[in-house]
């Protein structure tokens, strides 16, 4: 019949079900068991990953660096000087992402130099030391939130590349419901996040529909999607009677209302908002949905087998449509984090890189929820990082995106890795081959 | 593999309207071109077939608009009568036919379109350039459709297109720019392209990662990659590295001056007789060669022309890089073959387009070129529209290729079936 | 040429495959190698071909040694294998299949069609093939196959050609042609390889007989050697060909199929007006050749196809337009023929197998939620139940063994509340052991008053288990049989025969002859086994 589609073999190696105690590690001394899990699990080879696209990462900041170029292009008559300069700019991108992202030490001693505690408190400099962490958890929220709308349709072998449009739909929602309406205070909130939710969803349906009712590959549908909302944001900014602000020719809507604005955790001085908690609680969510739920069930055995989940009676069409629903919904709940609790207004160029970054998130936390969380924040402590990085070198933001993706290269394909560090590669083969053979038993 | 209907999607299954869809959807075809175009026309509307310079000069066709408008949709409308009495099972029309008649009620919509879009405007409209600047554009889409061709011939899906557009245009105008020389340009370029794809063939063929999420990473990559280089260098350094000159037409003597032909097939730069030959050395290739006769064994049957010596693998890693060098072409058309200097993310899309014309094309080299063509033909109706002061917003105009292959891909393609091994990575057990 | 196989040992794992075996074949000899589903007969064959090298060993050609590193090396020895699976393009046609890799071509790669038809005419001409060469595979009958498959081998010059399993495909008729080819190429002098199962088939065309065991030579032969002394060699113990069972107690007609019409994918019609009725306590064995429709049978009694004419019924119920999962809901259970594609997600547990199509029924859940520790009491259950051999619930589908798998898949089915029992090719590929075991419990299942359908092609199953036979030509059933029909009467109506005399209407009770006819067919396949337990009824 149909061959299965992606889900297969995603890029994550040895099985991993929770309750796997083979015959062997019985006989095994407990050292060689530790050291088998280390050097066979995943955790090694994404650490390895992430290692090696930070060294050419660096390269790249550095030879791409006018200082450092010019430095080289004297290499014979000061060597030194060459390699350090290259060597500063490289350290110095991922130091200032550092910084940026989690702790800068600068914070700490401005605190220190106020003249009393609450002054200082009052003024900001507290919030200021814990702003770099409060910008990761700002960035990090509508990625992990897209990130699930990538993995949680992974699970079930569709691959979801419409975050784009899912996110947009959303957050014209979003926009509008903040700014047309009045409502009481937790109200208003609650209907645009809902909204939002239901906008994404919308898009989302309608590319689970087209897969399930003409089989065509969600993969061309959605981008498609992506770039037909892009213009049809576009669109809505650009006449007055739409959504562009009255009273001026910015592409541009009015500000949503201060009563829509998702509340702040920690303080008028840090971003960080109930955006967050929401990512937080959408990740428990799918996991729960995922491995406690019938639905869930029906997800994963379609995503792994589409023939024999429609033999054991499920509806495989439905579930596409309905996975595909939920997904959209999630981005959608990225939009409100983004509109709600930021931006507070909505552009053209509002769905930044979300749709392309969830796939990376989604990616590197191997389709599953807590790996997205913990995916979602690496990248958003590089995203949130990113501006001070550019001030501090020179190096454009987009080194970032270059970064991702290098991380899930070589995160998709471990045995690249095991090569290059020559992990176990004997060991490795020989896991391989069981596999197979059981796999065609 | 990218298309994978399940067993109840087929026989009996609900399609969207059922068997009435193509009625239906004539129908509106023939109520819009009466109700809105129609309507709204206003005097006369005025086709030109001549270029600029031309030769020999044909004369313009004018037309009352609103009775275009009207004409054309009263055809469409008997179309639809008749596609009715086909599926009530009252005549009979052979495939053929359902085609044609596509075809028709698309070229009396389009009729219309132009008809109204014209009505009462002093300048005639210029099919020749239409068609002409269809071809120019569809360029990027035609090649990288082909490339698609030979690599989900060959068993591996290529989404990563995308990226070697993008790659390939980069490179040419870097190259370009530095060096002075357009040939020089094109070859970096088409490596550009190829580079692209030894990424993709490692990946796919050795380590046997997923395809498609490998597509979409590359392109991740190549867009981010020459977002960032271009912020880096391009910007700072731009009239060293992004200030290329660009190929100029070039036209065939004797060919270039048969009117309407000449000008829109025979006239035009290197890269639509690039175009050509590729096209007929593919075609050729694939059926009447052994290479094509082993390429097609190995993405349909891998198993079993490896038991009678093909070295499967080998030949993918060939055919995908090669096919590589195709795309690059592609990209390098949009820096030295049109506009220039490069931008982040020239392609827009155009890579998947690809992917979706081959799709369209039923995996053949004619098909996907026509595929190619058509969505070609929509990016460029739209550009002269917006041109023209059409009363419809700019980016609604945008939008409408996308839309245009949404619906092709979902609705009217039907059943494509591809390459029985496409996607499945190939293990020798 | 003189082939011979020397001490040839093959490890996969802690598992030989193959365990230091020898055998030499002459030229013009039919050699038949003979064992059980994992005996290692096709480990060695693809150690012959080239697809695999053994880690010890040697194989020799006229006495000297060779090495294969891949099937090019021994095409060029002059050996060619024909396929379990065949190994065709679909879409390609007949000539364009045999020339690939050898094909016609000048220097720039242009191929010569006409010269590579002419050659394919030629051969098939000579040996008595008859193929079209224009002809597109995957419109060709499989007996035509795998002719083509034969040509390929001999376009290639080959002198000793590998038969894999050659008649899990073929009526009893094209078997016979299949035997008339192999002794035309042996006069020529082609040695022919024969791998096989069946005891009679290989008693029929073999001029030796190597029996093979777990990897080990246990025996050689010539014909004249008695089918239980073969039997014996292949499992090693004593075997009992057949299933006690007590005679058939059927009640009412649980299933009733009436004028079943379903649509196939190339607009033909695989099932083509098919009626039949089973009754609870009794099992109802459908015959045929793979490929006359059975698998589009299944298919749509399970709501996996749409039908386009016809009713089926369940205990008076119309489920002809129902779900799969209404159907599963109201009494069906179902093995299908493709255990890994078609009844275990691979990935997933034993345990989440095990409940599969009841995952959100109570106990297993209660509304969304899964009740987790309730599917694990389960499997612990059925695991012990059904004697799965396993580490944990918790171990993935995928690595179990066959007959493993087997038992999950059959452990999930009758475990649950059902009237009519489904099972599609139910020991394909199985051990003995495990074909024992499958066999017991179906008979078991009708001694609880299930109705139960067996769909096979292999003969030997069905006579073992069968209450009543049907058999099944081209999406018809050719006509109803009691299990003590003759092989060559159910061989014929394989075939197409017409159902001519000793008839039996769709819904009767089988006579209970106690003169079964017992005149066995030496050169066919399958007698029948059933007959000595009638008798004791």
């Amino acid at each position: 019949m149909t061959a299965p589609p992606p889900a297969t073999e995603p890029p994550a190696p040895p099985p991993g079900p929770t309750e796997n105690d083979t015959q062997e590690s019985k006989h095994s001394p407990f050292g060689q068991i530790l050291l088998q899990a280390i050097q066979e699990n995943t955790v090694t080879i994404t650490v390895l990953a992430l290692f090696s696209a930070a060294i050419i990462g660096g390269l790249l900041a550095a030879f791409t660096n006018t200082g450092v170029l010019h430095a080289w292009g004297d290499f014979f008559s000061a060597p030194g000087n060459a390699v350090a300069q290259a060597w500063d700019v490289a350290a110095g991108t991922y130091v200032a992402l550092f910084q940026g992202s989690v702790f800068n030490p600068h914070t700490v001693a401005a605190l220190f130099q106020q003249a009393s505690f609450s002054t200082a408190v009052h003024d900001g400099f507290l919030s200021a030391v814990f702003n770099p962490l409060s910008e990761t958890a700002v960035q990090a929220t509508p990625l992990i939130l897209t990130g699930l709308a990538v993995a949680l349709p992974y699970q079930a072998g569709l691959f979801n590349i419409g975050g784009q449009s899912q996110f947009i739909g959303g957050a014209i929602m979003a926009a509008w419901l903040g700014y047309a309406y009045n409502m009481p205070f937790f109200v208003h909130v609650v209907v645009c996040v809902i909204g939002a939710f239901v906008g994404g969803a919308a898009l989302g349906w309608l590319a689970g529909e087209l897969k399930a009712r003409t089989g065509a590959h969600e993969v061309i549908t959605t981008i498609m999607l992506n770039y037909v909302m892009l213009y049809f944001l576009a669109y809505v900014l650009s006449s007055h009677s739409l959504m562009q602000a009255p009273g001026g020719s910015n592409a541009i809507t009015l500000p949503i209302t201060s009563d829509a604005h998702l509340p702040l955790l920690a303080g008028t001085h840090l971003r960080i908002n109930a955006g967050f908690l929401i990512a937080l609680a959408a990740a428990f969510a799918v996991w729960w949905l995922l491995n406690r739920t019938t639905t869930g069930f029906e997800f994963r055995s379609i995503g792994s087998n589409t023939s024999a989940s429609r033999v054991a009676g499920m509806n495989v069409e439905r579930n596409w449509a309905l996975v595909m629903t939920i997904a959209g919904g999630l981005a959608g709940l990225a939009a409100a984090s983004v509109i709600l609790g930021t931006d507070f207004t909505l552009n053209p160029q509002s769905y930044g890189t979300y749709g392309i970054d969830a796939i990376t998130v989604a990616l590197l936390g191997l389709g599953r929820p807590g790996g997205v969380v913990l995916a979602g924040l690496l990248f958003g402590a590089l995203h949130a990082g990113s501006p001070a990085m550019q001030t501090a070198t020179g190096t454009p933001v987009q080194i970032v995106q270059v970064l991702q993706a290098l991380i899930v290269l070589f995160v998709a394909a471990p045995p690249l890795v095991r090569t290059i560090y020559r992990v176990r590669a004997a060991r490795a083969r020989g896991v391989s081959t069981t596999m197979s053979k059981g796999w065609n038993a | 593999m990218l298309l994978t209907p399940g067993p109840s999607v087929g026989a009996g299954a609900a399609h969207w309207g059922g068997r009435f869809a193509a009625p239906i959807t004539y129908v509106v075809f023939g109520l819009v071109n009466i109700l809105v175009f129609g309507v709204h026309s206003h005097h006369d509307a005025a086709f030109s077939f001549t270029p600029e310079f031309a030769k020999v000069s044909v004369p313009n066709l004018t037309l009352a608009a609103a009775v275009t408008c009207y004409v054309c949709g009263a055809i469409t409308l008997v179309l639809a009568v008749v596609r009715l009495l086909d599926v009530l099972g009252i005549i009979r029309l052979g495939r053929v036919w359902r085609r044609v008649i596509v075809g028709v009620v698309l070229f009396l919509f389009i009729i219309a379109l132009l008809a109204w879009a014209d009505g009462g405007q002093s300048i005639p409209f210029n099919v020749v350039n239409l068609l002409s600047g269809t071809l120019d554009v569809s360029i990027p889409i035609m090649l990288g459709a082909l490339t698609g061709v030979i690599c989900s011939t060959s068993g591996v899906v290529n989404i990563a297109i995308e990226g070697q557009l993008l790659l390939g245009a980069f490179c040419a105008a870097i190259a370009t720019s530095v060096t002075g020389s357009l040939w020089l340009g094109l070859v970096c370029g088409a490596l550009a392209g190829s580079l692209v794809a030894v990424l993709l063939a490692l990946f796919a063929i050795a380590y046997r990662v997923d395809q498609i999420v490998l597509g979409v990473v590359l392109n991740t990559l190549v867009l981010g990659l020459t977002g960032y280089l271009y912020n880096a260098i391009m910007v700072p350094y731009g009239n060293t590295l992004n200030n290329p000159n660009t190929f100029n037409p070039i036209k065939i003597p004797g060919l270039g001056d048969i009117p309407i032909i000449g000008p829109v097939f025979f006239d035009a730069t290197i890269f639509l007789y690039i175009t050509y030959v590729l096209l007929a050395g593919i075609q050729i290739g694939l059926f009447r060669t052994r290479w094509g006769l082993r390429t097609r064994a190995i993405g349909e049957h891998p198993v079993a022309a490896d038991t009678v010596g093909i070295r499967v693998l080998s030949l993918r890693y060939r055919n995908v890089i090669l096919a590589g060098l195709i795309a690059g072409i592609g990209g390098a058309y949009f820096t030295v073959g049109s506009v220039g200097s490069f931008g982040p993310d020239m392609s827009s899309g155009e890579g998947y387009i690809a992917l979706a014309a081959m799709i369209f094309g039923r995996y053949t080299p004619f098909g996907a070129i026509g595929a190619a063509l058509l969505f070609g033909f929509t990016t460029q109706l739209q550009s002269i529209l917006s041109s023209i002061n059409v009363p419809i917003q700019s980016n609604l105009l945008l939008l409408t290729p996308y839309v245009v292959t949404i619906v092709v891909v979902a609705g009217l393609v039907g059943k494509v079936r591809g390459p029985r091994a496409e996607g499945v990575p190939y293990v020798k057990s | 040429m003189e082939l011979e196989l020397r001490g040839i040992t093959k490890r996969y794992g802690l598992l030989a495959a193959n365990d230091g075996i020898s055998l030499s074949v002459a030229p013009g000899q039919v050699h038949a190698l003979l064992g059980e589903n994992g005996a290692g007969k096709t480990t060695l064959m693809n150690v012959l071909y080239g697809l695999t090298q053994p880690d010890e060993g040697e194989i020799l050609i006229n006495g000297k040694p060779v090495k294969f590193g891949s099937p090019r090396d021994a095409i060029a020895a002059g050996i060619g294998m024909v396929h379990q699976h065949f190994m065709l393009v679909p879409v390609f046609t007949v000539a364009e299949n045999v020339t690939l890799g050898i094909e016609e071509a000048d220097r720039v790669g242009l191929l010569d069609r006409r010269k590579t038809r002419r050659d394919v005419a030629d051969l098939s001409h000579r040996y008595g093939l008859d193929v079209n060469p224009d002809a597109m595979v995957e419109e060709l009958p499989v007996g035509i196959q795998q002719r083509v498959e034969i040509v390929k081998a001999l376009v290639r010059r080959a002198n000793v050609l590998i038969l894999d399993e050659p008649t899990a495909v073929l009526t009893p008729a094209e078997t016979e042609e299949l035997f008339r080819i192999i002794r035309q190429l042996c006069d020529g002098g082609t040695s022919v390889i024969f791998i096989s199962h069946k005891l009679k088939e290989v008693q029929a065309i073999a001029d030796t007989i190597t029996v093979l065991r777990r990897g080990k030579v246990v025996g050689q032969r010539t014909p004249p050697a008695t089918e239980d002394d073969l039997a014996t060699l292949m499992v090693g113990r004593d075997v009992q060909l057949r299933v006690t069972k007590e005679a058939a107690r059927p009640g009412e007609v649980m299933l009733e199929v009436d004028g079943l019409m379903v649509a196939g994918e190339h607009g033909d019609l695989p099932v083509n007006g098919l009626s039949f009725q089973v009754r609870t306590g009794e099992i109802l064995g459908i015959a045929g050749v793979q490929g006359n429709g059975q698998t589009e049978l299944c298919e749509a009694l399970m709501g996996l196809r749409p039908t386009f004419a016809g009713t089926v019924r369940l205990n008076g119920r119309d489920l002809t337009r129902a779900s799969p999962r209404t159907r599963l809901r109201a009494g069906v259970a179902y093995v299908p023929e493709d255990r890994t594609e078609d009844g275990l997600v691979s990935p997933f547990s034993v345990a989440e197998n095990l409940i599969l199509d009841t995952y959100d029924r109570r106990p297993y859940a209660s509304g969304l939620n899964l009740n987790i520790p309730a599917i694990r009491e389960n499997a612990k259950e059925r695991i012990q139940e059904f004697d799965i051999r396993t580490d944990s619930p918790g171990t993935q589908a995928g690595t179990l063994s066959g007959g493993n798998q087997q038992k999950v898949i059959l452990a999930r089915e009758v475990g649950r509340e059902h009237k009519v029992l489904i099972a599609s090719q139910p020991t394909r590929g199985l051990d003995v052991g495990s074909i024992e075991f499958v066999h017991r419990r179906i008979v078991q299942q009708r001694d609880h008053g299930v109705a139960v359908i067996i769909v096979s092609s292999e003969l030997d199953e069905i006579y073992a288990l069968a209450d009543r036979i049907a058999v099944m030509y081209e999406g018809k059933i050719t006509g109803f049989r009691d299990p003590d029909v003759p092989t060559a009467e159910l061989g014929r109506l394989m075939a197409g025969g017409a159902d001519g005399g000793h008839a039996l209407a769709p819904g009767h009770l089988p006579d209970m002859d106690i003169d079964g006819s017992a005149a066995p067919d030496g050169a066919t396949a399958g007698e029948p086994e059933a007959t000595a337990s009638q008798e004791e009824s």
